[in-house]
């Protein structure tokens, strides 16, 4: 148990003297110094953007319903120790993938979007089954398999969409093919199902003082919740307890005579399957699918939003995840404008997001890997005679 | 036992050990080339075309790929990190266009002075890379994408004046891509080439390439690439000599991220373009799967490797192209590079390694 927490712990060098300070300023900057930083930047790209509070308003949350579900489904696969999940860019392409299929049945409205969620499914099941395979592996190296799996993940994903598509697979609704060719456009139209879940139930905030209204729409947000409470709550189950011990020590859990391999699997599984069904309500939020486009920065972006809110390889929570959609996506809106403000261009902005979004992974990955170096130095000190790799 | 059997089934087991020796990969790539090539001479594609662009694509990417030899051998893997030195290598490119430099000497210049900046950049890379044991991949993948990123910025404010390379009405910074056309375009692909049937050979290219080959080579068979290999191999062995493991390491990363400057040189010199902004975003990763084809693995790479996996993999892009474009469609070439690239690297990854923790 007490090993339990010192992994739960994110700064599990010196749990002693962070219990003892724990209520004190200094210490509460230290422990969320990313979110600290990000929202200082925020507020400031936000002041320098010039954005009415409204329209911002409006923007965070229309972002907020419709990155966080992409966000948290993050969350189990670093409950089980397999760090960030980039292999959610597979989750995102069974997403697209069922909506191929509903367009093409030419389903629209709830009903079609319902269909489609539930396609996406065991489309979902089919490639975290994969991904999971593929990181029993590849064990201790998951997140550059992740990354470089999703890259290749899209060259499959092309080859089947330019090729196969209006050829071997046979594609009905001849608008979706590139004309007088075979494969799909760029661009496939879903607005027939656009805002089926967000308009189910919208409810409209009169702010006073500003003309236009702050529009919510409650579904998602609904949906949004439930996956929270189903997050929250499956670790509290056998499986979720599985997971965590898995989490901490593979040979531990092991002895204790847990199937790592398959749990690990399951771990990939829910998560890919919660990020087809995020990639579902992000498209029907925007009304029509970049098919070349869409699912690629997937991966990149809700892993920069998660560890924006503060969480780590090792440590994720809900509340950290839909903190940093919040962040990430605040800065995504006020940082062209900000940029164009200050310097002149809007371009520096967009540049200056880019580097944001890359740069928080990378210094996230390193910070990471630095703890983990200095406790295994500690645990060598400890054990003076280790026997390593 | 006839000795008729003996041969048959030797034979068969001859084959066998080949291909293990010659790595399953990269069997399966040369077979896919081979395959290319049939369909290149059945279609009545000019050969001699295509093997010119053979010979000046492998020499164009050749110092890229041969980068990754002292990541790799040092034990930081293969240099995902790469961006920084192409980085450093376009700023020494973008001045020696701004001082007004042509030809061998602008092209020097920017060897030179790209060889130093890397070797700095190089330097500070090293220790980051000291900081993150094991986690090298994946933290130098996005160190690299962060330095693209930044790099754009700096393109953009860059104040740099010459009129060939920024916008000419309008905008700022500097242009995406910058014609090198009256610089050192083709200065090595030039050099002394012939023809042979048509075949056109760049020799100041291939020599170039050779001649980094043997520089790499010597600095492996030195003293201090002796050193480095033993830390890259067993940690523990040379730590027990004395080596200093963050030493080598990092003298790795040097060497490495001053070949990228000099391969992304040589990569516009023959391309004909400098291009800037998200341009070097990927490369690290057709350089990383270029060394993998040619049979090294994450801790074992060799001037051998890179030479055959630079061939193999430019030769397949190089044929795959006109192939695809007349039986399918154009876009094709560039799906199968994707595939192929990332491929491969999922492949090494998989690979269990002794003595391996990276």
């Amino acid at each position: 148990m007490a090993k339990d927490e010192k992994v739960l712990s994110s700064t599990s060098n010196n749990m002693h003297e962070s219990q003892k300070n724990q209520f004190e300023l200094k210490w509460f900057l230290r422990k969320n110094i990313v979110p600290v930083f990000f929202f200082v930047l925020c507020v400031i790209g936000g002041y320098y953007s010039g954005l009415p509070l409204p329209f911002l308003l409006n923007e965070i949350i229309t972002r907020m319903a419709r990155n966080s579900f992409l966000v948290i489904s993050l969350i189990i696969p670093v409950l089980a120790g397999m760090g960030l999940n980039f292999g959610i860019v597979l989750g995102a392409m069974a997403g697209q993938f069922a909506y191929v299929a509903t367009v093409n049945w030419q389903m629209a409205g709830l009903t079609g979007f319902t269909t489609t969620a539930l396609l996406s499914i065991p489309l979902a099941i089919l490639f975290g089954w994969l991904t999971g395979i593929l990181f029993n592996h590849t064990k201790g190296k998951e997140m550059i398999t992740g990354i470089i799996l999703g890259f290749f993940a899209n060259g499959i994903y092309q080859l089947i969409c330019l090729y196969f598509m209006g050829n071997i697979i046979p594609i009905k609704v001849p608008s979706m093919l590139i004309p007088g060719s075979i494969g799909l456009r760029n661009t496939l139209d879903i607005k027939p199902m656009q805002y089926a879940l967000d308009n189910l139930l919208k409810i409209q905030v009169k702010i006073p003082g500003h003309v236009f209204p702050v529009s919510i729409p409650v579904a998602t947000f609904l949906a949004i919740l439930a996956l929270c409470l189903f997050t929250h709550y499956i670790v509290k189950t056998k499986l979720g307890q599985e997971f965590r011990i898995v989490g901490q020590d593979m040979h531990v859990a092991e002895a204790s005579g847990i199937n790592v391999d398959r749990v690990r699997i399951i771990a990939v599984i829910l998560s890919t399957i919660l990020a087809g069904l995020g990639q579902v309500i992000f498209l029907q939020n925007l009304g029509n699918i970049n098919t070349y486009g869409s699912h690629v920065q997937v991966g990149t972006f809700a892993v920069a939003a998660i560890l924006i809110g503060g969480a780590s390889v090792k440590k994720a929570t809900v509340g950290q995840a839909l903190l940093g959609t919040l962040l990430f996506h605040t800065l995504f809106i006020v940082s062209p404008l900000a940029g164009k403000n200050l310097v002149g261009d809007a371009m520096i902005g967009e540049y200056f997001r880019v580097f944001v979004t890359y740069g928080v992974i990378g210094v996230a990955l390193a910070l990471h890997a630095w703890q983990s170096l200095q406790e295994q130095r500690r645990i060598a000190l400890l054990k003076a005679d280790i026997s390593g790799e | 036992m006839t000795s008729g059997d003996f041969n048959e089934h030797s034979l068969w087991q001859r084959i066998k050990e080949g291909v293990a020796s010659f790595g399953v990969a990269r069997s399966i790539i040369l077979l896919f080339l081979i395959i290319l090539l049939i369909a290149a001479l059945i279609l009545d594609l000019p050969m001699d075309q295509i093997l010119s662009s053979m010979l000046s694509r492998f020499g164009m990417n050749g110092i890229l790929v041969l980068a990754m030899i002292p990541t790799i051998r040092s034990g930081t893997g293969p240099n995902f990190g790469l961006p920084l030195g192409i980085s450093c290598g376009l700023i020494a490119a973008v001045l020696s266009i701004e001082l007004d430099l042509r030809g061998f000497q602008a092209l020097f210049f920017a060897v030179g002075l790209g060889g130093a900046l890397g070797a700095i950049a190089g330097y500070l890379y090293g220790l980051l890379l000291n900081k993150v044991k094991g986690q090298e991949m994946t933290v130098g993948t996005y160190f690299g994408f962060s330095i693209v990123s930044l790099m754009c910025i700096f393109w953009f404010l860059a104040p740099f004046k010459s009129p060939e390379m920024i916008w000419p009405y309008g905008g700022s910074g500097l242009r995406v891509t910058i014609a090198l056309e009256g610089r050192f375009d083709k200065v090595l692909n030039n050099f002394l080439a012939f023809d042979v049937f048509g075949v056109t050979i760049p020799t100041g290219l291939l020599l170039f390439y050779g001649a980094f080959c043997l520089i790499v080579w010597l600095f492996m068979h030195s003293k201090t690439g002796v050193a480095l290999s033993t830390v890259g191999e067993s940690p523990r062995f040379a730590e027990s000599c004395g080596l200093s493991i963050d030493r080598y390491r990092t003298i790795g990363s040097v060497v490495s991220q001053a070949l990228g400057a000099v391969g992304i040189i040589v990569y516009a010199q023959t391309f004909g373009f400098l291009q800037l902004y998200m341009a070097p975003l990927f490369m690290a990763f057709f350089a990383v799967a270029s060394i993998l084809i040619g049979g090294a693995t994450l801790n074992r790479a060799t001037i051998w490797h890179a030479t055959v996996g630079c061939f193999l993999f430019q030769s397949i892009l190089v044929v795959s192209m006109p192939v695809a474009n007349l039986i399918i469609s154009e876009n094709l070439a560039e799906v199968a590079r994707i595939i192929i690239s990332n491929g491969i690297i999922l492949y090494a990854l998989t690979r269990r390694e002794i003595g391996g923790g990276a």
